[in-house]
This record gives C-alpha cells, structure tokens and sequence, in this order.
C-alpha cells in the first residue's frame, strides 16, 4: 500500500509512505518556516512524486492533518490534499496533526508512560493534548485537542514545539523543543492505524477557535 | 513530467480552460472552450456574513475550502466535460483577501499537479473584463451595445473598464488584455459596494446592502438632501492638463460619516428618521460621483467603450446613469450578463483563454497569492 502523507498545521510537509519500504518512509520533505504553505507544496509534492518515480494511479490513499494549526496554512494542506484526492479518485482521510508528534515521541528514547504534545497556536496559547502509551501500542489520545495557554497546562512533560517556545513556564521536553508536525509521521501513524484494522476519520479541519468576527451590536441612538 | 502527454492534444486555437475564483465569497469554477461559455458554477458564502452585516475574511476562507471540490465537480459535470480533456487551468491569484486567496491557490496547483495541466495565475480584475470577451452567445447577449464585447474574440480598441463591487471599485485603461492594463483611478478607501453595506446598516436595512438601499431608494426623493462627493474639490481634480492628485480616484468614507451625521440630527431632533429619502439621496451621491469621473476619464483618455463590471453593476441606478452619460458623451457601455459582473470562475477561465491564444506561458505551481496584485500583472 502506498500513502501520500499531508500536513500543513505548522510548518509544510508531505511524504509517501509505504509498507513495503524500509522504515515506511519511500521520500518526503518538510520546510522550516510556517508562511509559505502555498508557494512551496505543491512543487514539494510534484517533486516528491518524480522523485519517487510514482504518479497518482501508484497512490491508494491520501492522508491530510487536520489540525489544529494556524488557520490559512492549515487549508493550504487540506485544500490540496482534498483536491489531489478528487483528481486521482482516491480515498481521502484526515488524521490530527498532533499524532505526528505522539508517534516520533512513542518511538524516541524519550518515551513516557504519559505525555503531553504541544504546538503554537500563536497569540501566546498553544494547541496541545494528552497522550497514554502502552508497551508496543500506539501512542493514545485521552485528551484533547485543546487550545489555550501554556501556563495552563496539565502537570506533564510537553513534547513539540508548543513546549520549547514556552520552556519557562512547562516542563518542555528539550529533545522535542523544536518537532513539528511532520507528514511523514502522520503518514506511518496512519499506516499503522490501518495495519490494526481501524478505520480513519474524514478530513475535515480542527480549527477548535471560532472565526474572530463579531456580531455588530444595536447603533447606538443620539438620543 | 505529465506536461509533454498533454501537448499532443493541447488546443491553443480553441483552448478548453477551467477557471478557478476564490478571492472574497464566491468559490467559483467556470469552464470555456476558446470564447464560448459552457459553464460558470458559483457557489457563496454570503449567507453566512449576513449576521456580521460585511463578509468576514475567515469566515469566507473556511466556506471555500468546504465548497470548492463539490463546486468543481458540478462544474465538470454542467458543461460535461472530464479533467482529462481539459487543456489548461487558471485561478485567480489576487488581489482579493488573503486567506480566501490561499484556498483557490492551492486547489489550483494540486489541480495542476494531479492532472499535469498547465496553470496561469491571473489578475483578478482583469479578468472581470475579460468576460465581456465571452460571446453573447452563450453568456446572454449583453444588455446594451452590440452583444458581447470581442466580436471574433478581439476588443474595442479605446477600451475602459468600470469595476464597482463590495471589493473594489476602479476605472482601467485596457490597451492589451493580456499584457496592457493601466489603473486609471480607484477609491482611496472603502468600495462602492461596502459604502453600500454600511450605510444599510445604519438605515437598518440587512446585508447585502446594494439590492436594499437600491429598492427602497425608488421610494425616495434623492433631493431631498445633499450628501457630498469625495474628492471633487479642485484641488483633487485639477484640471485636464495639471490634473489634481486624485482626478479620477474615489473616496467613500466621508460620505458614510455625513449620513451617520444626518441621521443622528433626526434623532436628536426626535423627528423621524427618512430612511427612503436618505436611501436615494446616498445612492445618487455614490453613482453621481462613480459615473461623473469614470466618464471623465474615458473623455481625457480617449476611452470610447466601456465595460461595466463588478457585482454593483446589477444597481439599477447606476446602469441607468452610467447609461445616460455614456450616451451623451458617446462612449458605447458593454454592461455582461448579471452572472458574469460577480465574481464567478467563467471570468478567469475567459482571461485564461485569451493568455494561452495569445502565446503566453503559463505561471508554474511555485507563484505565491497576492492580495494586492497590481492590474498591470495580468498573469503572473
Ligand atoms: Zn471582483
């Protein structure tokens, strides 16, 4: 089975996943910044393919984070994602964002029997949620997503970059103060939930805060 | 890699072209084959803003990312056609709102991408002109002038184009629509179509503001009061040969603030507030001062057919005026079909058309949106 991984709820990334590759991964990219989603995913995407020697008859799935992230790149992903989806008639799911993390931390030295993954959800709060893990399970989700500040967060260690800019007032976890979402992880996660018999929910976005806009109250009269 | 398959049977004479529309709240997708129309499928958020009383950016944002493949595949099936055969894809890049921009953007590349069409990133106000290439035909004879405006696909040659919506409003100069577009004058601040929205919010009129005041402005006597127009005062006129800093450009928000002024001199007087009077009195401010200088600008530009586009064209008033004083200064108006003066996707798939008919190359997938794309960037 062969997966195109998308994530676009922090930085921009995509990858293809197979079982039948060594560590799942056949390729995959990932940018550093946050703000250039639309110029660089879909080159990144068209290269990934050419460099894998695949087109999107060779694809079975397609799997998009769902968030939560910063609002306008997380649409860029699950735009593309959903379109890429229509043009090739593939199937199409959406996996949370934070699961990407959860997973790499599952697989890390670092693993702990409970845990918290953390993002920037900029205007000082941070996307976050709770994790369980189990000896050779899957990370679990118990908690969340939720949005709010990092000096509200339960008492646990924070994994994600959600953590690191926040270290002085979590207990930031120093190898994980920099991860991001990445599409590749969130592609083996999904892999992996397939391989377990589970089924993917649907592709439609966390967003977890409302549009900003405001009502207009009554105007007020001169008299 | 796909793009050598698709030269083969890749039709520069006769282009089929889906165009993609997402820069405020219409997620729009319309298919042409050359300059005729097959279809121009729109679907709109607007419902969702009439609580906000203007069209929230956000809001706009997540109803496009929800609408845009349902809207596309109505598209492809409306005019019966499949991605296959299609020969090119173009969307808009800007200007427009950010966010709603990002949508259109990257649907458009992934299109791209999926089907290894070439894609053109184009102007958005452009394309409102380019629609009057269409042929009246199949886009609806137009309702005034000769049909459509590019007999055989090609322009007047004194072309002006007249843009007025809830996102803009401006007067350009079209020398070439493919690589020639000159910003004779726009507002300096609000557009005509939101000075609309806000002063119905003020009369307690609902949103969208437009149909409301235009209604209810037949009621009135639009003499009754006189609201002023922005930017007439010499010193931002000038005169035809030392023209003033803002001969031909527009301003609004003055015009708001006098009729939240006048109506809250009737309250305070505890007279009732005449809201008919006040609705007509407001849109002949609007559309005087719109057509006085567009019409200015055609005369001192040697402007002699004029395009009337943007979704305030469907103000009766406005056509009626814009009508009258391009008759009486000789200009012959072009005023498309309702359906097309909106922002829908036939427009950008029309000016997709005529930029692969006339040789130009297409944008790649690499282009970033522009909110605030100059009009002389037609593609990008
Ligand atoms: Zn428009």
């Amino acid at each position: 089975m062969l997966i195109l991984a998308i994530d676009t709820s922090a930085v921009a990334s995509a990858a293809l996943i197979s079982d039948d590759a060594m560590e799942g991964v056949v390729e995959s990219f990932a940018t550093e910044d946050t703000r250039s989603h639309a110029e660089v995913l879909a080159p990144g995407i068209e290269k990934l393919l050419a460099d894998a020697g695949v087109s999107g008859a060779d694809i079975d799935l397609i799997v998009t984070g769902v968030g939560p992230g910063p609002f306008t790149g997380l649409r860029s992903g699950i735009a593309t994602a959903r379109t890429l989806a229509f043009a090739w008639n593939k199937p199409l799911f959406g996996l949370m964002s934070l699961d990407a993390i959860a997973l790499e931390v599952a697989e890390s030295t670092e693993a702990q029997a409970e845990f918290l993954v953390a993002t920037d959800a900029r205007r000082k709060e941070v996307y976050w949620a709770r994790y369980t893990l189990n000896d050779g399970q899957l990370p679990q989700l118990v908690d969340g997503p939720h949005v709010g500040f990092a000096s509200e967060l339960p008492d646990l260690p924070v994994f994600g970059a959600g953590g690191g800019i926040y270290a002085d007032v979590v207990n930031a976890n120093e190898e994980f103060s920099n991860t991001q979402p990445d599409a590749a992880s969130l592609g083996q996660f999904a892999m992996a939930l397939l391989s377990a018999g589970e089924k993917l929910p649907d592709s439609t976005p966390l967003y977890l805060r409302e549009s900003d806009a405001q009502v207009p109250g009554p105007r007020k009269r001169a008299l | 890699m796909n793009q050598l398959s698709t030269v083969n049977h890749f039709n520069p004479v006769q282009p089929l072209v889906l165009g993609i529309e997402s820069s405020c709240d219409e997620t729009g997708v319309g298919i042409v084959r050359g300059t005729a129309l097959l279809t121009n499928t729109v679907s709109s958020s607007m419902d969702e803003h009439v609580r906000f009383g203007g069209v929230i950016p956000e809001i706009a944002s997540r109803a496009h990312l929800d609408a845009f493949v349902p809207t596309l595949q109505e598209a492809l099936h409306e005019a019966g056609v499949t991605l296959d055969e299609i020969d090119a894809i173009a969307v808009t890049s800007g200007p427009g709102l950010a966010g709603a921009l990002m949508v259109g953007v990257c649907a458009a590349k992934a299109l791209s991408v999926a089907t290894g069409k070439p894609l053109y990133a184009i102007n958005h106000l452009v394309a409102h002109v380019g629609v009057g290439l269409l042929d009246g035909k199949e886009s609806g004879a137009a309702r005034s002038g000769k049909g459509g405006l590019g007999s055989g696909g090609r322009l007047p040659e004194n072309l002006g184009a007249l843009l007025v919506s809830g996102g803009h409003t401006e007067i350009l100069r079209i020398r070439s629509i493919t690589d020639d577009v000159e910003m004779l004058g726009s507002t300096i601040d609000d557009a005509a179509g939101e000075a609309y929205d806000k002063v119905a919010r003020l009369l307690g009129l609902g949103y969208p503001g437009g149909p409301a005041i235009d209604k209810l402005a037949k009621q009135g006597n639009a003499k009754a009061i006189r609201f002023p127009r922005g930017l007439t005062q010499p010193k931002y006129m000038g005169t035809a040969e030392e023209p003033g800093p803002h001969r031909y450009d527009w301003s609004f928000s003055g015009l708001k603030t006098a009729v939240a002024r006048c109506v809250e001199q009737f309250e305070a007087r505890g007279e009732d507030v005449p809201v008919a009077d006040i609705a007509a009195a407001f849109q002949e401010a609007v559309v005087d001062v719109i057509t006085s200088k567009a019409v200015l600008a055609c005369k001192e530009n040697g402007i002699t057919d004029l395009l009337l586009g943007g979704g305030v064209a469907a103000n009766s008033r406005l056509r009626e005026l814009t009508g009258q004083r391009c008759s009486s200064a000789e200009i012959t108006l072009h005023v498309p079909p309702l359906a097309l003066c909106t922002d829908n996707g036939a427009m950008v798939a029309a000016l997709g058309s005529q930029l692969i008919m006339a040789g130009i190359g297409p944008s790649g997938v690499s282009f970033a949106p522009d909110s605030s794309l100059p009009v002389t960037t037609v593609s990008v």
